[in-house]
């Protein structure tokens, strides 16, 4: 009996809920040991573009469902990574982690999923406020999602950094365009096909392979995306980004400030920052009572 | 009978708009100009269950003669009495243009026959009143039925004749909110009235600044509507000249010009005459007056 | 509505006679200094800049130009003050000292008033009723805030970030002092604070006010000058903030200038709000609203609503109700009590409105001004209304900052709600209509960061104010005035 010819996997690109190859037909080889892992999609800006597109298509549904609903479907996300772990566990090895850190990271990124599945109906309890003004008028103010987050995740923690940018910010009902770590693409694809195999709409995650200093500018110029969610080291490209983003002032998170593999990174302050305080203004009738003197 | 029941009133957007109004500030010419058109345009009333023929003589004497410092003051515009008194003012007041008003339709509650109310009010024109203030059922209208409060109006209209002109009292302290307000504005207007007033005087609030606004929004669409012209006469707790001086700026800037006058727009009032008539004084003499130097009643 | 029946006339009968605020008593010193470090101190390069009365154009008095020293010693006197004083006493103490500062804007507030109105053009009307009470409530609201933060934010040990520059526009120039100021002091920071160059008097009168409620030398600086000083505290190094309102152009610049640094900022820039009527809203009280929402201080409103979108059921009745409304619009002499809408900031803004309504013209949308007699000298701009506009036109999609409102109308809810958003500003919009399920609809799907439900142009401490997308970020006023003023990792 002949030895079984393995199945290798084809890495492609998440956008809008499909797995295009890039448009570009570019690819580059991911290798170890001189080996070749995986052909990864080296997309280029043609990709950022039909994915803000799909992101931005996704937005009002995404955002108009309840939280209760958003909620169960990034608890869905993790029921499904639960029923995947040994698939990221095989790519966080195959990127050059030990078995032990790869357990640790699959099983922190899970459970770090469930912590901020909870979160969608509770951040306006805890942030939103009924203001007492001076006038007659029922005032009160609530978080809202942005709409378009580009976010540019961290090079090392490949699935933990990956999960902690996106879920807070999609939580909120926002959707987001994100650029991957350029070394270790293989488990955001993994990624996004539990996040396609979820219940979670076409467009909100959109995942995208290659390099970031090419991409990066891309997404921070777009006049489409509403927010950037930026975890990288490399300083100019971030100042740059920075730089770019107030062509149409977008809001810009410096995720790196934050330290992802410490439980401290999961609070609802990071959900806050992605959203925006709508304040409501309307006129409270007061009565007006008689009295007859006959 | 067609009824626009869709326009509705924003509490708070009256009160702001008459908050904004209230702050006018009138000085000199505009403030005399003003004080002058408002003595003109006073109805002067007593709705009492003990007036006497003696207490109405008076009164219409007060009427043409104000104030003998100031001859050349305007006359108040009409004297407001019950039907039983209709004759004896008529007579006190046959050689002068002040009008004679009358209350009618089972004033101040409004709640008898409609045969009682036509009755009274053919006995009131009979004896000599150029002006009718009739009030609607309110009971009524709080039931819904307002088919039979427009009918009533559009009833005692017709007794009117070309006689009496009609002035519709809505009992606004009676009637719960703005919309209901804005709403019997429309009915009394539609069925005939020439003047919706807002109170008997009986019931508290009686006229309050929003309240009259809204009334005067009902009477400006009317107009664009339709282009006839109604009056408007708030009643009751309007006793100085600073808040009637808002009332008329208030008719300057929702009606304008047109109603700045006697024969469309009346205050239902006892006591502001007085105060208006020491204002006066005051912006000729510059010296504040005392009651004491100005008849009562 | 019958084209037969006339329009009503509002003027000519009986007229308002004049009834100017005193300004009796009132002293505007020849020459205002820079406040730095608790003390009134001469610029370093003795340059001076005048400040008009836009009434009538002359000179009400000259200003002190901060140039790149002074900057700097105001900056420095406010480290010190946070790294010193401010840094040691307690909160409790620190909102006494805010609490001061309340009191004595209340006990001041007419001769601000008067100043205001002087210097800026607005009517004494809204200076009196409106800026000056809204800027002592705005102390008096943020200065019970200073020792209780640590409510306000869960599970977190909120602390200053240090020393805020803060950049602040002429439209209500001590209202927006106050906005800025109080919450960076309640919170502990220390402040240096550039009021705009046409109206700087105020801001003076309130480092006057500051001296006399005893706040420790250097807690907050106030100095003077043009968008080039702006530019000198944007990009000083020693700065933690950058808190600005003014335009959304100059908003992107400061931006791309502090990119890279470690300044946290929060931006209060511009907009082109949509106010919508229903066919089912209270009408007159909208009408109010619209006059209210582009009329307020001659249009110059960041959130003036100055899109009008009316359903096409009551198109022609709202509009004569807006245009028999107008009439009734006193135009000229600020400090006349009756006076509805003054003069316009500057020559330059005047430049600016006219060449908005002239374009709006050449687009060939129709134009409503109110006819009345405008003064002979200063700088004045009749309220004014384009009928006849579509989403494409100018006037309808750029700011235009004076009395100039854009007309357009709908026939479904879907079909406002995509043009109302249509826009890269998100400050604020209004909805009129009687109907509460529709009210909470619109607040929902209008990208905006105040909505105005039934009411317009409405202003309390309390309350957060700020925008969506490039109407700037970060809110002022409320719970949420606190946050960017504060560190909470």
């Amino acid at each position: 009996m002949s030895k079984r010819i393995k199945v290798l996997k084809t890495y492609k690109i998440f956008i809008d809920g499909k797995f295009p190859r890039t448009e570009s037909g570019r690819y580059t080889q991911l290798k170890k040991d001189n080996l070749t892992i995986a052909n990864v999609c080296l997309s280029s800006r043609k990709d950022i573009r039909n994915a803000v597109l799909s992101a931005r298509n996704a937005f009002e549904s995404w955002s108009s469902k309840s939280a209760y609903n958003r909620s169960q479907i990034l608890y869905r996300i993790a029921e499904m990574m639960e029923g995947n772990k040994n698939q990221f566990i095989e790519e966080l090895i195959l990127q050059g982690e030990e078995f032990n850190k790869a357990i640790l990271e699959i099983d922190q990124s899970i459970d770090r999923i469930i912590y901020f599945a909870g979160w969608p109906d509770k951040i306006n309890p805890i942030f939103g406020s009924v203001n007492p003004v001076a006038s007659s008028h029922f005032n009160f103010t609530i978080l809202e999602p942005m709409g378009v987050v580009g976010i540019v995740a961290s090079e090392e923690n490949s699935l933990l950094g990956l999960i902690s940018s996106i879920i807070p910010i999609i939580l909120s009902g926002n959707t987001c365009v994100t650029i991957v770590s350029e070394k270790l693409p293989l488990c955001a694809i993994s990624l996004a096909e539990v996040i396609s195999n979820s219940d979670v709409p076409n467009g909100v995650v959109n995942i995208i392979t290659g390099s970031k200093d090419e991409l990066a500018p891309h997404l921070a110029q777009h006049m489409d995306v509403n927010a950037l969610g930026v975890n990288i080291d490399n300083k100019e490209l971030k100042n740059q980004m920075f730089f770019q983003a107030s062509n149409n002032l977008k809001r810009v998170v410096d995720v790196s400030k934050y330290k992802i593999e410490d439980s401290s990174f999961e609070s609802p302050y990071i959900v806050k920052k992605f959203m925006e305080a709508k304040t409501t203004w309307h006129p409270i009738e007061k009565d007006f009572t008689s009295t007859n003197n006959y | 009978m067609i009824l626009d029941l869709k326009t509705k009133v924003d509490k708070l957007g009256i009160e702001d708009r008459v908050s904004r109004i209230t702050k006018r500030s009138l000085k000199s010419e505009a403030k005399l100009q003003g004080l002058k058109m408002i003595l003109s345009m006073i109805d002067l009333t007593t709705l009492e269950g003990m007036d006497t023929n003696k207490r109405v003589e008076q009164l219409c004497y007060k009427a043409t003669h104000l104030h003998q410092e100031l001859p050349e003051l305007p006359n108040v515009a009409a004297v407001c009495v019950y039907p039983n008194m209709v004759k004896t003012a008529s007579n006190s007041l046959k050689d002068s243009e002040v009008k004679v008003a009358s209350v009618a339709t089972a004033f101040p509650s409004g709640n008898s026959s409609l045969e009682v109310k036509i009755q009274e009010t053919k006995e009131a024109v009979f004896n000599g009143a150029e002006e009718i203030d009739m009030v609607i059922s309110r009971g009524k209208f709080h039931s819904g039925e307002y088919n039979y409060v427009f009918d009533e109006i559009a009833i005692i209209k017709e007794n009117c004749g070309d006689k009496a002109r009609l002035k519709v009292i809505l009992e606004t302290g009676e009637l719960g909110d703005y919309d209901h307000i804005r709403l019997a504005s429309e009915i009394a207007i539609k069925a005939g009235a020439d003047f919706i007033k807002t109170s008997t005087g009986k019931i508290k609030p009686a006229a309050t600044l929003p309240i009259t606004l809204v009334m005067l929004e009902a009477i400006k669409d009317h107009y664009y509507n339709t282009g006839k012209m109604v009056g408007m006469k708030p009643a009751g707790g309007i006793s100085n000249s600073k808040l009637a001086l808002q009332y008329l700026v208030m008719v300057k800037e929702t009606l304008g010009n047109l109603w700045l006058d006697k024969h469309w727009f009346r205050f239902g009032a006892s006591s502001l005459a007085n105060d208006v008539l020491m204002q006066i004084l005051k912006q000729k003499t510059g010296v504040y007056q005392s009651n004491n130097y100005f008849s009562k009643g | 509505m019958s084209s037969k029946i006339k329009s009503l006339k509002y003027n000519g009968k009986w007229d308002f006679s004049t009834s100017i605020e005193s300004i009796e008593n009132l002293s505007i010193q020849k020459e205002y200094q820079l406040f730095i470090n608790g003390k009134f101190q001469k610029p370093v390069d003795k340059k001076y800049f005048p400040s008009i009365n836009p009434t009538n154009e002359q000179q009400l008095t000259r200003i002190a130009k901060a140039e790149s020293k002074d900057v700097d010693m105001a900056v420095n006197s406010a480290r010190a003050a946070f790294n010193g004083q401010w840094g040691e006493i307690s909160a409790k103490q620190r909102a006494k000292y805010i609490y001061r500062i309340a009191r004595i804007i209340q006990e001041k507030a007419k001769e601000l008033a008067v100043v205001e109105t002087l210097d800026g053009g607005k009517p004494i009307r809204e200076s009196r009723d409106i800026d000056i009470p809204l800027a002592a409530a705005h102390f008096f609201y943020y200065a019970g805030w200073a020792d209780k933060l640590n409510y306000a934010f869960p599970n977190r040990t909120p602390k200053p970030l240090g020393v805020v520059g803060q950049i602040i526009p002429w439209n209500f120039p001590l209202m927006m002092a106050a906005w800025k100021i109080a919450p960076a002091l309640a919170t502990g920071n220390t402040v240096v604070l550039k009021p705009a160059e046409s109206t700087s008097i105020t801001a003076l009168l309130l480092a006057e006010i500051i001296k006399e409620a005893e706040l420790p030398p250097g807690v907050v600086n106030i100095i003077t000058g043009d968008g080039s000083t702006g530019n000198l505290i944007v990009n000083h190094p020693d700065l933690n903030k950058i808190a600005f309102t003014g335009s959304t152009q100059v908003g992107k610049s400061i931006m791309q200038s502090i990119s890279g640094t470690n300044k946290r900022s929060t931006m209060e820039l511009g907009g082109k709000a949509a106010n919508i009527i229903f066919e089912d809203a209270p009408l007159d009280q909208a009408v109010e609203g619209v006059i209210n929402g582009i009329y307020f201080n001659q249009g110059h409103v960041c959130c003036a609503g100055s899109r009008l979108f009316i359903q096409e059921s009551v198109y022609d009745v709202v509009l004569r109700k807006l245009k028999d409304r107008m009439q009734s619009l006193v135009v000229g002499n600020p400090l006349d009590k009756n006076t509805d809408i003054g003069a316009v900031n500057s020559k330059q803004q005047l430049a600016t409105i006219q060449k908005y309504i002239d374009i709006g013209v050449k687009e060939g949308a129709d134009i409503f001004q109110l006819n009345c007699e405008l003064p002979k000298s200063g700088y004045w701009c009749p309220p004014t209304l384009f009928t006849n506009v579509s989403q494409s036109h100018s006037i309808a999609k750029e700011e235009i900052f004076g009395p100039v409102l854009a007309v357009q109308t709908f026939r479904t809810t879907q079909e406002v709600i995509n043009k109302a958003n249509n826009t890269p500003y998100g400050l604020s919009a209004g909805v009129w209509t009687d109907k509460g399920s529709k009210a909470f609809n619109l607040a929902s799907k209008l990208k905006a960061g105040v909505i105005w439900a039934n009411t317009y142009n409405k202003f309390d401490p309390t309350s957060p104010f700020g925008g969506y997308k490039e109407s700037g970020h970060g809110r002022e006023g409320g719970l949420h005035g606190l946050s960017p003023y504060l560190n909470l990792e």
